[in-house]
């Protein structure tokens, strides 16, 4: 029992810390390939080819003076922050990063829990997040917060059933809610090593995930909440220092965890040949991460009539089709 | 219906063409210039400080006739002449106010003695006002140089203007 | 005292803290954060019987879509705290604010006097590992209650129905604001929502 609780504390720290480190490195990372797909070249002088920025940004941000406005809702404004960083870091307790190693003796399992209804537990971690966002526009005392974090609440509400509708599929054929089910049935059977790859079984799927996750996720192009031209920094406008520096991470946790359960779910998780399992499941949530980067570079924002209309007029429809269409597929192949 | 077909093909047809040109041009050469540390070369022609030769002894080509202040059109020039020993004219004050200064280079074509040049230098930004007057001090090249980088454009200059008469 | 009955005591505190401080609130807002609070430790509480399906569902399907919706509509109207609401009520105010929890009350006791509970066999954790679980809440929802869901979806078909022509009646009437020819053709999506 001991043991257990002893495992579970070090292989929490040990994700935990990955996953920061992973966020302040994935700013750095859209630094720079933003830049030079720009012909610029990014982040430079700390350390070299600038590899030290993230902490010289983490450590400037530490210092910098904690400013709370006047007329702030003091209790939600401190609230706000945690509220968006808490559920970003919990997704990634069912996640599961390999099929697990023996230390010293212990088998110990590639996930920090092994929840049978995983899927539905990132439903709620991801569904939770907006409240952050939400909270910080209403306690805060700026029009350009309330209404990034009413544009944010109408646009999360609009998108995130499509995205529960967009992994359905996967769902109805795997016949599962556990990740480690979904990836041991997404292992290699043949030497086409991503033949089982839900992605091949579900592209539709795949296509709705990824639009419905940048969205979800308040990333270019569906950054309205925090779109810099208009809203200054949308819900975020009125914070500093520390306070900042959480929905920042969040909102970079919120990406990875998006990522690593596009990974698991589409790509195979931790499948893969050759390479230790941990490194192809980082490879593929590198590759997530860098289509997010990519696209930022590439589209311009959605305008807001466009955004909704996409959501419900498009999205909606697709993802409903694409749920009918694998159920009746899985019928009559008789699965 | 439309709508929907319509962004499928925006996803098969139009998406990766934009994802194309962003991925091309990840891999081109930065075209900014990492600046402080290194300096872009400006073009031969190009008007920056203004510097004041000396002949090849050392004395002051600048003869405080006052053309230079007559040409420039930005009233930028201000000077007062006295005599040296040998009783030769010379500029006792020589100034520049750099926030009249249009950098037209009327002044370099004026000069009849070649003593004034408009030279690469454009890094002159200051905290106070009064470090915008440039003095003759600021502005004469030291003597003992061991290399002259406006040779070249002092022939370009007497190749097109001709060589000065006075001579000594 | 084990472990999980201490947690069932702290979960089961809070959510009855929640909804009673929900109900206390004079600030719209403050009160969804506190049905937020209890909703999600009446969810500790489904995990804890083993229902884990049931616990997710009403975290994604209250807190993170119905309370963001209430969120949304109380930001867009701006409802801060009202100060009428501090006004001493008139008599018939006081019988309604006593009789209705009192009903209430009597109404949950006869409920619970009158179901048949299946025996628990030990202990607070359910010990049958297909309580709360997808296959028993999609049989059940599929088989024994289809009435209840069909009909249950379209009352909501209804609702949304009303609620689009409640929405829709002022626009049909000719508007006074100057409405330029470009933005004839956008119709407002995001006032449907629900």
């Amino acid at each position: 029992m001991l043991e257990m609780i002893l495992i579970t504390a070090v292989k929490v720290f040990m994700v935990l810390s990955a996953v920061l480190t992973a966020c302040a490195y994935s700013t750095y990372l859209e630094r720079k390939v933003v830049a030079h797909m720009q012909h610029r070249v990014g982040p430079l002088y700390a350390g070299p080819y600038g590899l030290l920025q993230p902490l010289a940004d983490a450590v400037k941000l530490a210092f910098k003076e904690d400013l709370v406005p006047d007329n702030v809702e003091r209790v939600t404004y401190a609230l706000a922050p945690v509220a968006s960083f808490v559920p970003a870091i919990l997704i990634f307790a069912v996640v599961p990063f390999s099929n697990g190693f023996t230390w010293f003796g212990y088998d110990i399992p590639g996930v920090i829990s092994d929840l049978n209804i995983g899927v539905l537990y990132i439903f709620a971690m991801t569904s939770l997040g907006v409240y952050g966002i939400v909270l910080a526009g209403w306690s805060s005392p700026s029009k350009y917060s309330m209404m990034g974090a009413i544009r944010s609440s109408a646009q999360m509400i609009s998108y995130e059933i499509s995205y529960g509708l967009s992994i359905i599929g996967i769902l109805i054929i795997g016949n599962t809610l556990s990740l480690t089910e979904i990836v041991a049935q997404q292992a290699a059977e043949s030497w086409v090593f991503f033949g089982n790859w839900y992605i091949v079984k579900q592209p539709l799927g795949f296509l709705l995930y990824i639009t419905c996750a940048i969205a979800e996720t308040n990333r270019a192009p569906f950054d309205l909440p925090e779109a810099e031209s208009e809203l200054v920094g949308g819900y975020h406008t009125e914070y500093s220092s520390m306070r900042f520096s959480m929905f920042f991470i969040a909102e970079y946790a919120y990406m990875l965890g998006v990522a690593a359960v596009g990974a698991t779910l589409f790509l195979g998780g931790w499948n893969g040949p050759f390479l230790p399992p941990v490194i192809w499941f980082l490879i593929k949530v590198f590759l997530f991460m860098f289509l997010y980067i990519w696209l930022r570079a590439t589209f311009p924002r959605f305008r807001y009539d466009q955004l909704m209309q996409f959501g419900w007029k498009v999205l909606f429809p697709l993802a409903i089709a694409n749920t009918m269409g694998t159920a009746v597929w899985v019928v009559l192949s008789g699965q | 219906m439309k709508e929907i077909f319509k962004a499928l093909g925006n996803v098969v047809i139009k998406m990766p063409q934009g994802f194309y040109v962003t991925f091309k041009h990840l891999f081109k050469k930065p075209v900014t210039l990492d600046y402080p540390r290194k300096k872009k070369p400006m073009a031969p022609r190009y008007r920056g400080k203004h510097y004041l030769e000396r002949y090849d002894d050392g004395t002051e080509r600048c003869v405080c006739c006052g053309l230079c202040a007559a040409a420039c059109p930005a009233d930028a020039i201000y000077m007062e002449p006295e005599e040296t020993e040998k009783g030769e004219r010379k500029a006792r004050v020589y100034e520049i106010n750099l926030l009249r200064c249009i950098f037209c280079g009327f002044c370099e074509e004026a000069c009849p003695e070649e003593a004034i040049f408009l030279g690469q230098e454009y890094e002159f930004s200051a905290d106070d006002r009064n470090k915008f007057i440039w003095t003759k001090e600021d502005m004469l090249v030291p003597h003992p140089r061991k290399d002259n980088p406006f040779k070249k454009i002092l022939r370009r200059v007497r190749k097109v203007y001709g060589t000065p008469e006075a001579t000594r | 005292m084990t472990l999980d009955y201490a947690i069932f005591l702290i979960s089961a505190a809070v959510a009855v803290f929640g909804a009673t401080m929900m109900i206390m609130q004079r600030n719209p807002v403050a009160s969804v954060l506190y049905l937020i609070l209890s909703l999600v430790a009446q969810a500790v509480v489904y995990v804890q019987l083993g229902a884990l399906f049931l616990g997710a569902i009403l975290i994604v399907v209250y807190a993170g879509a119905i309370l963001v919706l209430f969120l949304f509509v109380i930001m867009l109207l701006n409802l801060r705290s009202n100060p009428e609401l501090s006004a001493s009520l008139p008599p018939l105010g006081w019988f309604t604010k006593v009789a209705v929890p009192v009903l209430m009350v009597v109404e949950l006791y006869f409920v619970v006097d009158r179901v048949i509970w299946p025996p628990v066999p030990t202990g607070i954790v359910g010990k049958n590992p297909d309580f709360g679980s997808v296959e028993t809440v999609a049989t059940m929802m599929f088989t024994d209650y289809m009435y209840p869901l069909q009909l249950t979806g379209v009352l909501l078909l209804v609702a949304v129905v009303g609620a689009v022509v409640i929405a829709r009646r002022e626009s049909a009437e000719p508007r006074k604001t100057t409405a330029s020819p470009d933005n004839r053709n956008e119709q407002p999506i995001d006032t449907v929502a629900g």
